[in-house]
């Protein structure tokens, strides 16, 4: 099976969810409705093959403006990996629903993904952030991230310039 | 006593026997956990009830570096991932960016990469097993391993400067030509390891004791692993054929003739910590047996292609993985277009690795626990980025 064929399957059984490809170089994706996801990633899983899910992902696009998750299921039987992509709203309120229940590696990859991005995930067993403190304020990934001079009442960075704040909020 | 107990009726006799759960925190200070990774354990007596893995204490912002630097400026941080991988991970990036700019590596900087990440691979396994000895209280395999794991950083002191963190896979090729005398160093070290693996199979994986302490405990079937991501030894010890150096290969892999050893279950479940122990020491053979046929054919040439000093690659998307000691380490990049990636996501091994814990504590004793964390052979660094 080629990138081609799954295409074409994954557009004949979801007409609505389908929304076309990328033609990105050197790797294309295909670009799926938010509200699909979850049906085409099980498809995927149970019809195509695709044991695996290698990876979650989000990306800010601030030009278009939107943020997207990009998710990698790849399959042993094909020995191929199908890039989906998800655009959302470039919003606080971005929302998508969770895939942990299809593959138990989405859990840490969406984690993550809200960690960074501030994308959520509806029906995420364990929604928290991952690899920021829990008290951590703000998205880090995000585009128009401001990096916070002060964590907790601790300057960050411990070494200011004529000891004066940098550019940058307070948290 | 019995009878007596009996007649207060089940509930009550419960009661009298309740046991307080104790929450346990492992780390994120603690030897056996490999780094800094902490692990609130609910114990239930010796038994574990849960173990939740806490990660994030390591966390460098990575992602976000790299989108602040420059393409060839990236390279460093990646080789801080996975600390006692560096060679295999900034293998893995340089073939992410040369896959987007469509340039050929030449000959003899494909020949240098592969050996070199392959004594790499052989120095990692070489940590995961003297680790791991420790963990099950063999001293003696942690002081051989790193006693032939220094050899390895001697070689690769010469060829990049560093002993740890190299910076030597650049995009296009290598940052240094090797010399004859690295060559015949590289193949003396070859002499000189190759009777050690067998040597230490009798000493410690064939050991009585380690082989009760790691038989049938963290069982990982394929189900699991594909449920999680699972790769590399994870995967193979749980009988799946699978490595991407023979199902993709990239740079001279299909040109070399190699095994791909899997767990058989032949000390107790298959999948087992043994398993994935016997994988490693076995993948160890084989990373000589690579080195072996391509050492005296390294041919003649440029060690590296010519990259301008800056790197602008087209715009676009490239997921390109290779398969690292801990297994399959994906870069997602998107470029713009830009000197500066818009994007880029490490996939990181470790990361789907450790997140399995959970799943594989549940009811085993304490002790078991550290043989499980042990097995998975996590790098801190690569989990938290």
């Amino acid at each position: 099976m080629t990138f081609e064929d799954i295409f074409t399957s994954l557009s004949q059984k979801f007409p609505q969810g389908i929304l076309g490809k990328e033609e990105t170089k050197p790797d294309a994706s295909i670009k799926v409705d938010p509200s699909a996801i979850h049906d085409v990633l099980k498809f995927l899983r149970d019809e195509l093959h695709f044991e695996t899910l290698h990876m979650v992902s989000g990306v800010d696009y601030p030009a278009l403006p939107a943020l997207c998750v990009v998710y990698h299921p790849g399959s042993y039987t094909h020995k191929m990996i199908v890039p989906l992509k998800v655009y959302l709203p470039r919003t606080d309120e971005a929302k998508v629903a969770s895939v942990t229940d299809l593959y138990k590696a989405a859990n840490w990859h969406e984690r993550e993904t809200y960690d960074m991005f501030g994308i959520r995930f509806l029906n995420h067993p364990d929604h928290r952030r991952i690899l920021c403190p829990e008290d951590w304020v703000g998205f880090p990934l995000r585009k128009d991230y401001v990096t916070p001079d002060y964590y907790n009442g601790m300057p960050v960075p411990l070494f200011f310039e004529d000891g004066a704040p940098t550019e940058g909020g307070a948290h | 006593m019995q009878n007596e107990l009996n007649n207060t009726g089940t509930a009550e006799l419960k009661e009298t026997l309740r046991t307080d759960e104790l929450l346990l925190n492992m780390g994120p200070q603690h030897p056996s956990t490999h780094g800094v990774l902490r692990v609130v354990v609910t114990t239930d007596g010796e038994i574990v009830k849960e173990a939740k893995p806490e990660i994030g204490y390591l966390h460098r912002c990575f992602e976000k570096h790299a989108e602040a630097s420059d393409y060839i400026a990236v390279s460093p941080y990646v080789d801080r991932l996975d600390y006692l991988a560096s060679m295999n991970n900034s293998m893995g990036y340089a073939i992410a960016v040369e896959s987007m700019l469509g340039i050929e590596v030449p000959r003899r900087a494909e020949y240098i990469r592969v050996i070199i990440s392959e004594l790499q691979r052989i120095a990692s396994h070489l940590m995961s097993y003297g680790t791991y000895g420790l963990d099950m209280g063999a001293f003696t395999a942690f002081m051989y391993g790193f006693r032939d794991r220094e050899m390895i950083l001697d070689i690769f002191e010469k060829i990049s400067g560093a002993r740890l963190l190299y910076n030597y896979m650049w995009i296009g090729g290598t940052y240094r030509d090797i010399t004859p005398d690295v060559v015949q160093q590289i193949k003396d070290f070859l002499v000189y390891f190759k009777p050690k693996v067998e040597e230490y199979n009798n000493l410690v994986t064939y050991n009585k004791i380690f082989v009760e302490r790691t038989r049938d405990i963290g069982v990982i079937d394929l189900k699991t692993c594909h449920t999680y991501g699972l790769t590399g030894v994870m995967l193979r010890g749980a009988g799946l054929k699978w490595d991407l150096r023979k199902e993709h290969p990239y740079s001279i892999y299909k040109e070399v003739e190699f095994d791909i050893p899997v767990g058989t279950g032949q000390m107790g479940t298959l999948g087992d910590c043994w398993d994935r122990h016997i994988v490693r020491m076995k993948e160890m053979i084989q990373s000589i047996r690579i080195i072996e046929q391509l050492i005296d054919g390294i041919p003649e040439g440029p060690h590296r292609a010519k990259v301008g000093k800056v790197i602008k690659p087209p715009a676009g998307e490239a997921y390109s993985r290779t398969e690292c000691p801990r297994g399959e380490l994906g870069f997602y990049i998107i470029s713009d277009g830009t000197g500066k990636p818009f994007r880029v996501r490490c996939k990181s091994p470790c990361f789907m690795n450790i997140s399995t814990l959970n799943e594989l504590s549940q009811g085993v004793m304490v002790a078991d626990l550290i043989a499980t964390i042990g097995s998975l052979d996590i790098v801190l660094g690569e989990v938290d980025r």
